[in-house]
């Protein structure tokens, strides 16, 4: 992706545009010759109009003016993208981003569109339009390369499908006579894993327990309000939402990252609303960061150095005040071999390893301590098939001997699959809740827009995001309803 | 696994050897453009190594470069950046003669007590930039600077006569210092005499090891250089550790002017080095911020320094030295950055192939597991 945009240069090899060959040293080569690039994550000035937004850089293409308004209402309207040139971008949702993303890309006359995990940050219904979008740029004669660990996806909008694996071309794939169990075989090179849990553990144990919890941003605007919730042993809280509506916050809160402005959490039956995060730690909180290069591992130091991260005044690693490299080297070993983690040796640098060998080694350092509360954000974000289901079996096997697990994702089909309680969060609140066993991916997706609050219902007859707002009363589900 | 160890040897050896060759090719072209020959300041100063005497300068000299560096090397391994070394050492050194000057008693406590003083006003004056910036958030580079220039007002005060200070003819001192406070040095006859706190410095260097690589408080301290958000999300909290390392940083630093003044001078005054905490960050950076990297730094830098004035009797201007230096600080930057990004491409590249080979840890017993990239 990177060498088709020109950001980086190829080893070997060729790039052929209508048959003719081409190089690129940066990603204005790449634009000259109608590459457009749209990526996962937006590069959009808030406090400008659209209009401003997409002349940005390309004023000379049409100008600022009269023109290039025509320009957008013409690309929009030929694409069926509905963007409108005189909003500001700060009121447009994540999905209307992404279309003056693409319309961006054409604007400047791309012909070959690369799509970066378009879908990761939308809702399913979000993610039809969008493909709707696609198709009417295929038809348009524009050829798109859409890139996405989401099977079911490639399969619906793509016409040919290429598999990469480790690097290298795996396979190629033709969508109407693959099935997706077949595709995430040629993924993985063996067999797909479900993160379907089959017996309840959920005991009713109290594990976690968070009440009325409020934090503010710098301006006094809440980020997290009125957070309530309970988590058992045995049981995995799924929390859906769309990015950025108070998960980041609410992991902060809970490991002690920020402090409440109000309301309290408890462990078992200690409060820990004051604890310090290492204190939270040595507790028995485990912690699989969202972002894991940021906060879960030292990316230049050594793997048994990494074992170390998070855990440096607990057995085996430290004797007192002193570090014990020797079990940690030992330690680390061990994690490696019980979690898989493909690597040479525990002397490399976790840079070094693949974003799944990663993950792998986070989680058997954060079970290694035997948590009873887990925070796994987005454990397996941009992990390979194989790791995943690894990944999941874990989570699994700690929920069945008393765990306590948050989850949250952005995969829908994950949180279904691994949770046995799910609660929608949508602006710094927990707006509804569901029964994994019954909900769909859609009737979710609609509640995490905000479209539907209160306890979610399945239900065969009624249009999918239907207001269901009645209080169910079952042993499983926490006392404190959705608010 | 023995092949990444040979490997991060070769790198670490890397950086510095390509900084001082392209140093030193560097230097060798200002020689030649200024007409004189590339080739014999090198020899000459090379020639100086053999003499006793300059050894002993030399070894001096590098005790307290190394004390200094060793302050800002701790700031550097969590990303603090200490550029108040000089003001600190200063002061301190000041604090000591003066206490040195007015309490006398058994070496035994004197010479502890002169230590404290020390590590005590360097830790202060450092200390005033970690609270600026642990509370209000001032930029530990700015407040440090700052230090610097309000230090030698301070200094200059306390030189007054009616404050602490002494006038020998023109020179502002701070008295003699009691013979108790005294460290004696090693005597090497004509050469000279090698300071006593040299063994300080040795010291300092172990302890500096044994601190930052086995111990709790290290590690954190590393992680917390190595990615501020990732240790603090492991438990480090954030504020207390840059307080920490600026109050440990200043410590040390304070030190850096002792050998001097207990092992000679015995008195505060103008001739006082300075420019001692400057010249660390440069042997620092360097060194590598490794106790080992660092007296071999501040032994180099100590060599131009004192080898330097033999040049003036052959025509040759003994600044070349100090044009050397600045060359060196700026090629080890350069260079540092170039073999830390190769050496991290290239162990990716070599993960890569070995997990392609099928060589991976523990594949003895679980040899049914699928291998990478089959």
């Amino acid at each position: 992706m990177k060498i088709l945009y020109g950001m980086q240069k190829p080893d070997e090899g060729t790039i052929a545009i209508d048959g003719e060959k081409v190089t690129f040293s940066s990603p204005a080569d790449a634009i000259v010759r109608g590459i457009g690039m749209v990526h996962q994550h937006f590069m959009l000035a808030d406090n400008l109009t659209v209009l401003e937004n997409v002349v940005l850089g390309s004023e000379k293409l049409y100008g600022i003016g009269a023109k290039a308004r025509r320009k957008i209402k013409e690309i929009s309207e030929r694409y069926g993208l509905g963007v409108e040139p005189d909003r500001l971008v700060e009121e447009l949702g994540v999905a209307a981003r992404q279309r003056v993303e693409i319309l961006k890309v054409l604007y400047r006359g791309a012909t070959t569109l690369i799509l970066d995990e378009p879908t990761a940050v939308l809702v399913p219904q979000e993610v039809d339009a969008l493909f709707d979008n696609l198709r009417e740029l295929k038809a348009e004669g524009l050829s798109v390369i859409f890139i996405s660990h989401k099977l079911g996806e490639v399969l619906s909008v793509a016409d040919e499908i290429t598999v990469i694996r480790r690097g290298t071309t795996v396979g190629t794939a033709v969508p109407a006579e693959t099935t997706p169990r077949q595709l995430a075989e040629m993924m993985v090179g063996s067999e797909l894993p479900t993160p379907e849990t089959a017996e309840s553990t959920v005991t009713d144990r109290p594990v976690i327990t968070v009440d009325k919890l409020r934090l503010e941003a710098a301006g006094g605007k809440a980020l997290l309000d009125d957070i309530t919730f309970t988590i058992h042993a045995g049981e995995v809280l799924g929390i859906a939402g769309v990015e950025g509506n108070g998960q980041t916050e609410l992991v902060d809160a809970l490991i002690g990252l920020k402090g409440a402005d109000s309301g309290t959490i408890s462990l078992i039956d200690e409060e820990i609303t004051g604890w310090t995060t290492r204190k939270r730690r040595e507790q028995g909180i485990g912690y699989i960061p969202e972002d894991r290069h940021r906060h879960g591992l030292l990316l230049e130091a050594p793997l048994w150095e990494n074992r170390i991260l998070g855990h440096v005044t607990e057995k085996p690693l430290a004797k007192g005040v002193w570090l014990d490299p020797k079990a940690a080297q030992e330690d680390t070993r061990r994690i490696v071999e019980a979690y898989d983690v493909r690597t040479p040796g525990i002397d490399v640098t976790a840079a070094s390893l693949s974003g799944g060998n990663q993950q792998k080694l986070i989680v058997g350092r954060e079970m290694s301590h035997k948590p009873r509360f887990l925070i796994a954000a987005h454990p397996t974000r941009g992990v390979d098939v194989g790791a995943q289901a690894a990944i999941w079996d874990h989570i699994r096997e700690a929920r069945r001997e008393g765990l306590a697990v948050l989850l949250i994702s952005a995969d829908l089909d994950e949180l279904i699959g691994l949770s046995d309680t799910l609660r929608v969060i949508y602006n710094g609140k927990l707006v509804a809740d569901a029964d994994p066993a019954t909900i769909t991916p859609e009737e979710l997706g609609s509640a995490m827009t905000g479209a539907a609050t209160g306890h979610l219902e399945h239900d065969e007859n009624a249009e999918p995001g239907a207001d269901t707002p009645e209080i169910r009363k079952s042993p499983e589900a926490p006392e404190d309803e959705a608010r | 696994m023995k092949k990444f160890d040979r490997e991060r040897v070769l790198l670490a050896v890397a950086g510095p050897v390509i900084a001082l060759a392209v140093a030193f090719v560097l230097s060798a072209i200002v020689l030649l453009a200024s007409g004189k020959s590339p080739v014999e300041p090198y020899t000459l100063m090379f020639e100086q190594i053999g003499f006793s005497d300059i050894q002993v300068l030399v070894i001096n000299q590098a005790s307290m470069y190394y004390i200094a560096a060793l302050a800002v090397a701790i700031g550097f391994r969590m990303n603090l950046f200490n550029i108040g070394v000089d003001g600190q050492y200063q002061l301190a050194a000041m604090m000591a003669a003066i206490v040195g000057a007015h309490v006398d008693l058994p070496a035994a406590i004197q010479i502890p007590l002169l230590l404290l003083t020390a590590v005590c006003t360097g830790a202060f004056w450092s200390g005033i930039a970690g609270v600026l910036k642990v509370t209000r958030g001032v930029s530990e580079v700015v407040a440090t600077i700052m230090l610097n220039a309000i230090a030698t007002s301070v200094i200059a005060y306390l030189w007054l006569p009616d404050v602490f200070g002494v006038k020998v003819g023109n020179n502002n001192t701070t008295g003699e210092m009691h013979e108790s406070g005294w460290v004696p040095g090693i005597n090497m006859g004509d050469a000279g005499e090698i300071y006593g706190l040299v063994f300080l410095a040795v010291l300092l260097g172990i302890a500096y090891w044994v601190v930052l690589n086995r111990t709790r408080f290290g590690f954190d301290l590393r992680a917390s250089g190595a990615s501020e958000s990732a240790a603090a999300a492991s438990g480090v909290d954030p504020k207390r550790m840059v307080l920490t390392a600026m109050l440990l940083s200043g410590g040390i630093a304070g030190l850096a002017g002792l050998p001097i003044l207990l092992g000679d001078t015995h008195t505060y005054s103008l001739n006082f080095p300075t420019g001692i905490g400057f010249l660390g960050i440069g042997i620092a950076l360097l060194g590598r911020n490794s106790p080992v990297g660092i007296a071999f730094a501040a032994l180099l830098w100590a060599w131009l320094d004192k080898a330097s004035p033999e040049l003036d009797f052959h025509g040759y201007d003994k600044e070349i030295a100090v044009i050397m230096q600045g060359l060196i600080v700026l090629s080890v930057v350069v260079s540092y950055e170039a073999v830390r990004e190769w050496g991290l491409r290239r162990q990716q590249r070599r993960v890569g192939a070995e997990l392609a080979a099928g060589h991976v840890l523990g594949a003895d017993n679980n040899t049914t597991k699928e291998v990478a990239g089959r």
